[in-house]
């Protein structure tokens, strides 16, 4: 129904934008990952120099492996905070379902730098949460170890996934057909039996995709151990970022930012084949 | 009926709901709380409620600079991401050309992938193409990334338009233009509203892309974050609470006209059934 000029005009425009700013750039990410840097300056000699380096040297391993730790963590506490509370929502809030809904939307607008700030500002040796404890006489020095630590980073990250967790699992349970759920109680399943076989299976979509956004946004994240993490929770996106800064390396961190984005990609398609599966439509 | 429902009783779920939602709602009262404390931020109970901090945020040059700076990149980036974001929704929707699974994903591509790749893999190319960093390369990075948002959103009210009235259209001898600009936008309009405020809120708030992109002009999150490497005042608190002040209000007026607009569909769909 729609003429050829018609869609020219449509999809040419953005086509050559989107080759233009982004996949242009994501190729010369990559070919940055295969040059190097002689004496301060870029070299522009193809090899595999930096992907070597990223296997051989530890330390890159050591951080990987603790960006995974503390990705992880961040995913499992979102779901066991946003899964029950879409779970509420979803079954048991009655008519206050769309008030609370907006509820969990709103701090979603509230500015991922203030939301990080204000943890800095509980956390803190002279924080809220330090002079709450004195003042309850439950301590009588600051503890330090609050802010300053992975577990700093894996707070302030669960606060900030949490409602994007929350989000795709509660349209799963709201997808769910009623009949299907009463049916299981009719014939007998008590309310574990029916959550487990019958309203878990059918919410695995939502449930994957929640903990894929968490998992992959929290890889790459370079701010919140730069604002309550410390030395000790520096993550590989702050080695990627201390590379394009001061350690100027653009080719070694172009290599590691073109690992992450193959681990995200990857990640991804594998989700997608997982929803899929579990879809029941 | 669920009223009805034993399912519907559930103490425990109850108070664990409650919890989390208090997890959620804590450091933004703390944020709010401690933004009129006159000792500063920290200690427990705030003392002395006082206005100063907000005195100063009013009377500070460069706060308002960068609150500038952010409004022309959101309101550009909210044009650029809204018009090319309609049109890859349409291709989606109704063009059919080699690659087109591609296009999709790539466009989506930075809606999911840590702002780090997307804001770095645009710095090389603004280094590649011999561009100054400036407000101008922050908002190129805006407005790419978020055309993905803009795609979705739009997209997905395409998907619920009512293909007929475009045929109509069309069959009664209006040109695809015509077509266009009468059918199909004001039917797209809820949509479009929604992407652009979300742009708009995305936007103003975003700092990891922005971070590798900025030159001599900060936008008001780079401004913030340069503070608080300096330390914690009670200033970036009181930023802060205007800012969300500022943000629920925008989803007030957002709901507000979303309840106008169904409440005029629903008007109309009585008058003419």
């Amino acid at each position: 129904m729609y003429s050829r000029a018609y869609k020219a005009v449509i999809s040419v425009p953005p086509l050559l934008w989107v080759c233009l700013f982004l996949l242009l750039p994501y190729a010369l990410m990559f070919a940055h990952s295969l040059w190097l840097v002689h004496d301060g300056s870029l070299v522009h000699h193809w090899n595999l120099q930096n992907y070597r380096a990223l296997f051989t040297n530890p330390l890159y391993f050591q951080v990987f492996l603790r960006t995974a730790r503390i990705a992880t963590s961040v995913t499992l506490c979102s779901l066991l905070l946003g899964y029950p509370l879409a779970y509420y929502l979803s079954f048991h809030a009655g008519p206050r379902k769309e008030l609370l809904y907006q509820l969990v939307i709103v701090p979603l607008w509230v500015s991922y730098l203030v939301r990080g700030y204000a943890w800095k500002t509980i956390l803190g040796s002279d924080g809220v949460l330090n002079g709450f404890l004195q003042y309850l006489h439950i301590t009588h020095e600051p503890v330090s170890f609050f802010l300053y630590s992975p577990f700093a980073v894996v707070l302030m990250l669960t606060h900030i996934y949490t409602p994007f967790v929350f989000l795709p699992i509660y349209a799963a349970l709201e997808h769910i057909p009623r009949p299907l759920v009463e049916a299981s109680q009719d014939l007998g399943a008590d309310r574990p039996a029916t959550f487990l076989r019958v309203i878990l299976p059918l919410s695995i979509p939502g449930l994957v995709a929640g903990a894929t956004f968490a998992f992959v946004l929290s890889l790459g994240d370079f701010l919140a151990p730069l604002l309550v993490g410390g030395p000790s929770a520096t993550m590989i996106a702050n080695i990627v970022q201390s590379l394009f800064g001061a350690a100027y390396d653009w080719p070694l961190g172009a290599a590691i930012s073109v690992c992450i984005l193959l681990i995200t990609v990857s990640l991804l398609f594998s989700t997608e084949r997982l929803e899929k599966r579990w879809s029941f439509k | 009926m669920t009223s009805t429902n034993p399912h519907q009783r559930s103490p425990l779920l109850t108070a664990y709901a409650v919890l989390v939602f208090g997890f959620i709602y804590l450091p933004i009262v703390v944020l709010i709380l401690y933004s009129f404390n006159r000792n500063g931020v920290g200690g427990f109970p705030p003392r002395q409620l006082t206005l100063d901090w907000y005195r100063r945020l009013f009377s500070d040059a460069a706060i308002w600079d960068s609150v500038v700076n952010s409004l022309l990149v959101a309101a550009a980036s909210v044009a650029l991401a809204l018009t090319l974001g309609l049109l890859a929704a349409l291709a989606l929707d109704r063009a059919s050309f080699p690659g087109k699974a591609l296009f999709r994903r790539l466009v989506l591509l930075p809606l999911i992938l840590p702002g780090i790749i997307t804001g770095l893999s645009l710095l090389m190319f603004a280094v590649f193409a011999g561009m100054q960093l400036s407000l101008v390369t922050v908002f190129l990075g805006h407005g790419t990334a978020l055309i993905s948002v803009a795609t979705t959103e739009l997209f997905a009210g395409l998907q619920k338009l009512d293909r007929a009235q475009e045929e109509a259209s069309l069959d009664l001898g209006a040109t695809p233009w015509q077509t266009f600009w009468r059918v199909t936008l004001p039917n797209l309009k809820l949509s479009l509203i929604a992407a652009g405020l979300l742009i708009f809120t995305l936007s103003m708030d975003e700092i990891a892309v922005t971070f590798f992109l900025i030159g001599r002009d900060n936008t008001l999150p780079l401004e913030i974050w340069g503070r608080l490497r300096r330390g914690i005042t009670p200033e970036i608190n009181a930023i802060s609470t205007v800012i969300f002040a500022v943000s629920v209000a925008l989803i007030v007026i957002w709901y507000r006209l979303r309840a106008r607009t169904i409440g005029t569909q629903v008007q109309e769909l009585l008058e003419h059934p």
